[in-house]
């Protein structure tokens, strides 16, 4: 049965620098790279070695807790370096890249006429295990488990985030594959939330399809299960990004892992914002190429509220699809903390006019605005936060260790990413999504 | 150089010393510091504490000035006698004579407050290397207002000690401590020297210097509308005076139409909580109702002793001593007041109505919006309780129904 899900509690930031609706050209980067910690919680194993050959879609380490997970070169080439960092912790896999990539040849397949588990295998065999993560927790799933349910958003709410009717144009048969192939993986229903002017979603046996509007964080998975299925204590539901969904179809339709997204390139700091065709662990260099205005400005592998800060140097993150570069904000601002100021945003009216302006778009910066401070205000965080959960009473729980409250009052039904709108609006300036994250982790440890 | 590239130095400088903190909290306060975000979201709102604090703090700008102005206009009234058909805006209330005697008798008791306070969150600051906290920007506020103007200056000064010590720095600071800090202060004040924080001697300037008039008779008896009341008489002043706020009382309570300007500002900017502001008018009007129907229902009369207070109709109390500047300045204080939506509601209502209780029943101190607040501090964890559980509840029965 579909539903009609309108979220008013939120906000949508509007910010300059949205992408302009054409692809950019980059060149291929000479120099790729995975990074385990894109995948929180994953200890790798390396398969290869420095120096080794590999095809793309090889496998190059797996997961010690789950070895059945691989995860896969995106490229062909040779391993140039496995850098590690304090107690050997692998930071980074450098693959030198050939000027063409050749392909390990999966076989073919037919997602349809597979059972549940010659599709698991399949993924797992590919490399494409690591786009399917779990709830709770919000990390890879488990190639053991069944999950209640898969959910899958086709809108991406974020602030300045890629456009899925954009990206996923002309992907309706991988989609359809794709989607074909989840249906098997769970003995419950696909559940996928677009919004009404989506038009890059096929009708697809066991989906249902759900309309979702209203302000950011519509676009977020825990946002849709908590309207469409809340999960409850014990039970895992799986989600996976839209455009994984139309690489894990692409793999059944041509056997090729072929990881390569339509990345926005969004934010004031790009000289002409637009989309880029990239493939993932790609240099940040050769990404925004010479799109880069001069001066001081932020490289975000994501949006700028759940993104990582990368350097030219450093690689596309696995799971993005948005590069974001906004202007740096370590200046000081005289009396910046009592005048109004025009150019900044403020959901409160505390000697900010933002309010008169709803439309107005903004230049942000990655200024603090302000010092950390002990939580002191209430009943703000509950204005962006559409869950039925209390925000404040959770984050306290987590920073007292109190498991049992946790759990009560609905850890499992969280990521961190769903604290990132009360974070951005904190005046406190604590960082809630590190804290959920830790939760998170409390959790993983004490009930598994 | 400018300035600004100076004091960037000098923050370097003293990085890791003594002065860091101090230093920080002057720096902070000329410049907003050029941190940048790290880790979570990239972007954060423009609003901080002290962006906050400061808001708050405007909101009392008003109710300060007006405090002075009465604070001189209650002496040579009460000299001189009563000028007729006095209004919000007559001339012969906004005098600078008027202003002076305010300015002489307040300020110091501004200065106090904020040296003894601030003085305090800064070595706290600097021994617990910590930075130094916002919250005693309001306090500091606050306590001027809700004393007696004749309130000598160092019991203002072991009060603020007090209260900024035990009432918040024991429980960690700003957003850890359980009670009003500014009302702890009042508490405190209140409970040791009884005789300077009521009666009918310390609520006008030169009441206690016992100033003559010719003829050897005391020129100022400085007793305030509920002083009256509790002694079963009838009060002096028309409703109008006792709205704007030209009566004895302590030094910022006595507008209540500057109170609602600041509630009005508070509720606007997203600061203050208009749930718990009405809630406890509310509270209060029940309460009122109740007694006044109690007197009209004949089962008090004029000989019992609460008959005074029982009696005055139920929409004066509420323009009258502390209530008004209580219920918004200080019940919508976030730390100390319940923190959830519903809770709020709640903690509200039983300000007021339990304000008002106690300022009928307790003979020896006919102000109980003090005492209700504390009270209702104290609960305030146990009504955000409650309502968490309605929706810890609202999860097992969900999970029940699933497995079931």
């Amino acid at each position: 049965m579909s539903k009609d899900i309108r979220i008013k509690k939120g906000l949508d930031l509007k910010l300059k620098g949205n992408a302009e609706l054409q692809i950019s050209d980059v060149s291929r980067s000479k120099v790729y790279a995975i990074k385990p910690s894109d995948f929180h919680g994953v200890i790798p194993k390396m398969i290869v070695k420095e120096g080794a050959i590999v095809k793309a879609g090889e496998a190059i380490f797996y997961s010690k807790n789950d070895e059945s997970v691989k995860f896969a070169s995106p490229v062909s080439g040779k391993i140039q370096e496995i850098k590690r960092g304090d107690k050997r912790v692998i930071l980074e896999i450098l693959i030198a890249a050939d000027s063409q990539d050749n392909h390990l040849e999966h076989s073919k397949k037919t997602p349809k006429d597979l059972s549940s588990e010659e599709v698991k295998a399949h993924l797992l065999a590919s490399g494409c295990w690591p786009f399917v993560k779990q709830r709770p927790y919000d990390v890879i799933a488990s190639s053991e488990d069944t999950p209640r349910a898969i959910f899958v958003s086709g809108i991406n709410s974020a602030p300045l985030a890629a456009d899925l009717n954009f990206t996923m144009k002309g992907k309706q048969d991988a989609l359809t594959a794709g989607f074909t192939a989840l249906t098997k993986l769970t003995s419950g229903k696909v559940h996928v939330t677009v919004s009404p002017s989506a038009d890059f979603m096929p009708n697809v046996d066991g989906v249902s399809i759900h309309k979702g509007q209203g302000v950011h964080p519509v676009g977020l998975v825990s946002t849709q299960i908590a309207k469409i299925d809340p999960i409850n204590k014990g039970e895992k539901v799986w989600t996976i990004q839209m455009e994984d969904v139309a690489i894990i179809g692409e793999f059944f339709l041509t056997g090729k892992f072929n990881v390569q997204r339509t990345v926005a390139l969004a934010g004031t700091g790009f000289k002409k914002p637009s989309y880029v065709n990239v493939i993932i662990g790609a240099q940040m260099t050769d990404v925004v190429a010479d799109n880069l205005h001069d001066g001081n400005f932020r490289i975000i592998s994501g949006d700028v509220l759940t993104g990582t800060t990368k350097s030219k140097e450093d690689f596309l993150g696995f799971y993005t699809n948005t590069v974001t570069s906004i202007p740096e904000g370590d200046d000081y601002d005289f009396f910046g903390w009592n005048i109004p100021r025009p150019n900044k945003f403020s959901v409160y009216r505390a000697n900010m006019f933002s309010f008169l302006t709803p439309n107005k778009k903004y230049d942000l910066n990655t200024n603090t605005n302000g010092e950390h401070r002990a939580f002191v205000l209430t009943g703000d965080y509950e204005k962006v936060f559409p869950l039925d959960i209390f925000p404040v009473q959770l984050l306290k729980a987590i920073l007292v260790k109190d498991i049992d409250e946790m759990e009560a009052l609905g850890i499992y039904e969280v990521a961190p990413e769903d604290f990132a709108l009360t974070e951005y609006i904190c005046a406190s300036k604590q960082d809630h999504q590190r804290i959920i994250r830790h939760g998170l982790d409390v959790m993983i440890d004490e009930v598994g | 150089m400018g300035l600004k590239q100076n004091l960037h130095n000098l923050k370097e400088k003293y990085r890791g010393t003594n002065f860091e903190q101090g230093f920080n909290a002057l720096h902070t306060f000329l410049y907003l510091p050029n941190t940048t975000t790290y880790g979570g979201t990239h972007i954060k709102d423009a609003t901080d504490l002290k962006r906050v604090m400061n808001t708050v703090i405007m909101a009392m700008v008003p109710v300060l000035i007006f405090g002075m102005f009465n604070a001189g206009f209650q002496y040579y009234s009460q000299i001189n006698g009563f000028p007729e058909g006095i209004s919000f805006l007559s001339s012969e209330f906004w005098t600078l004579a008027n202003l002076l005697i305010g300015a002489e008798k307040i300020l110091p008791l501004v200065i106090v407050s904020y040296g003894v306070g601030l003085g305090i969150e800064f070595i706290f600051a600097t021994v617990n290397k910590h930075e130094v906290e916002e919250g005693y920007l309001v306090t500091g506020m606050l306590v001027p207002l809700i004393v007696p103007i004749d309130l000598p200056l160092w019991m203002l000064a072991v009060g603020v000690a007090f209260g900024v010590i035990i009432g918040k720095e024991l429980f960690g600071g700003t957003g850890m401590n359980v009670l009003n800090p500014a009302l702890t202060i009042r508490a405190f004040l209140f409970f040791n020297w009884a005789a300077w924080m009521s009666g009918d001697k310390v609520w006008v300037y030169g009441a206690v210097d016992g100033v003559k008039k010719a003829g050897g008779v005391d020129a100022i008896s400085g007793e305030t509308i509920l002083g009256t009341l509790a002694a079963n008489q009838t009060p002096n002043f028309t409703a109008s005076d006792m709205f704007f706020g030209m009566i004895p009382g302590s030094v910022g309570e006595t507008s209540t139409f500057l109170i609602l300007l600041g509630a009005a500002w508070l509720v606007f900017t997203g600061i203050g909580s208009a749930r718990i502001m009405i809630s406890a008018v509310v509270g209060a009007i029940v309460m009122g109702l109740i007694f006044n129907g109690i007197v009209d229902a004949g089962v008090i009369t004029e000989t019992s002793k609460f008959y005074g207070l029982m009696s005055f109709p139920f929409w004066q109390h509420l323009i009258i001593g502390g209530l008004a500047f209580g219920i918004v300045f200080m019940a919508t204080d976030p730390v100390s007041a319940a923190q959830t939506n519903q809770g709020k509601i709640i903690y509200g209502f039983l300000i007021g109505f339990i304000g008002i209780l106690i300022r009928v029943f307790n003979p020896a101190y006919p102000e109980g919006i003090m005492m209700a607040i504390l009270l209702m501090n104290v609960f305030a964890p146990t009504i955000d309780h409650y309502v968490v559980q309605g929706n810890v509840k609202k999860r097992m029965k969900r999970l029940k129904t699933q497995t079931a």
